[in-house]
């Protein structure tokens, strides 16, 4: 299973004028690591699936800001 | 102006419901030609889809024009509200 | 020809007056990875590409104008009924006193959209990555909207859009193992 973001970790110098950023996190969606899709992959219900923004819930990722994960139950 | 009546909201989003699965079938199936179980339910959300519009469109007026609906009288197709209104 | 059809493809909902979170969703709408260059872009492309693909960049530059008329929504939203002076608080002072209320083909910055957004290369490989790319950079682009904006219900209908760019740029990306397949091209010599 293929995680859906990475970290890294930015230089940090003495002279930095922000408060430093330890760990940035960016995106890998599913789809990077896919390939051709194959066929019957598990779907969501026509409800789902709009609310999620696709039918295949291989591809399902969604984003959320720090302030939304802040805040508890976020995590659909 | 007349607001629409409640009914209008869930039923909208029913249609929106099935006709995204048709959306998202079409890019796959424009991939996956071959793929004889989504096209048969391609199909299947096909039909249910003309089922859908045409008791919407009995009820609040056409989702289409240029004939792609039929029209009552008088022509509303033009009256608001448009999506972005709703 | 195309056909309209009056609905949204998703129901987009906004929580409060907010001028200044339409300024920043601008950027989707007439900015460099919006959603008008995308539609622009791919349908553009179908007269010089196989015709194998020419059907999945006809249906996703389509679906790209419903997005269009969905981030069209959101800025219309959050800016029916503001007042001139909620408009200045928002940093929509100049675009106040150019437009009024209305939309303009601008990115969040106020650069009016150029043509120029728009690679045709005519190579059907460079063109196809062009546009895996411009659906990850408007993917990024979602994202710090998200981090942007504090409206729970704009967050919704920005994360089923950045949703939509994952799948395309999944059929971006299976249009190119299409092309670059063997299996057809003995029939051809």
């Amino acid at each position: 299973m293929n995680t859906h973001h990475k970290t890294y970790h930015p230089y940090v110098s003495p002279f930095d004028p922000c408060v430093p950023i330890n760990i940035k996190t960016y995106s890998t969606p599913p789809h990077l690591y896919m390939g051709y899709q194959p066929p019957n992959l598990p779907q969501f219900t026509p409800a789902e699936a709009l609310r999620a923004g696709t039918i295949w819930k291989a591809f399902y990722d969604p984003y959320f800001s720090q302030i939304e994960l802040a805040k508890e139950g976020n995590q659909v | 102006m007349k607001q629409v009546p409640d009914e209008f909201y869930p039923l909208m989003e029913q249609i929106q419901m099935v006709d995204f699965v048709l959306v998202d079938l079409t890019l796959y199936l424009d991939t996956h030609p071959d793929d004889f179980e989504a096209i048969n339910q391609f199909n299947h959300y096909t039909k249910e889809r003309k089922q859908l519009k045409k008791s919407f469109e009995s009820q609040f007026g056409p989702l289409v024009q240029y004939g792609n609906s039929y029209s009552g009288y008088p022509w509303t197709w033009a009256d608001s509200p448009w999506p972005w209104q709703l | 020809m195309w056909i309209y059809e009056k609905k949204l493809q998703y129901p987009v909902r906004v929580s409060t007056c907010n001028p200044t979170l339409a300024k920043y969703l601008i950027e989707q709408y007439g900015g460099a990875d919006g959603e008008l260059a995308a539609a622009l872009r791919y349908l553009n492309q179908r007269y010089t590409i196989p015709n194998k693909v020419i059907g999945l960049l006809t249906d996703i530059g389509t679906e790209e104008f419903a997005h269009l008329e969905m981030i069209a929504t959101m800025v219309y939203k959050l800016t029916k009924d503001a007042t001139p002076d909620q408009m200045k608080v928002a940093g929509l002072g100049d675009h106040y006193a150019n437009h009024d209320g209305a939309l303009f083909y601008q990115n969040a910055s106020g650069v009016p959209w150029t043509a120029a957004y728009i690679a045709a290369k005519g190579d059907p490989i460079a063109d196809l990555y062009e546009d895996i790319a411009a659906e990850e950079k408007a993917r990024a682009t979602y994202q710090w909207l998200i981090d942007l904006s504090d409206d729970p219900a704009i967050n919704d209908g920005l994360r089923f859009l950045r949703e939509r760019e994952i799948i395309h740029a999944q059929r971006f990306r299976e249009a190119v193992e299409i092309l670059k397949d063997e299996r057809d091209q003995k029939k051809v010599f």
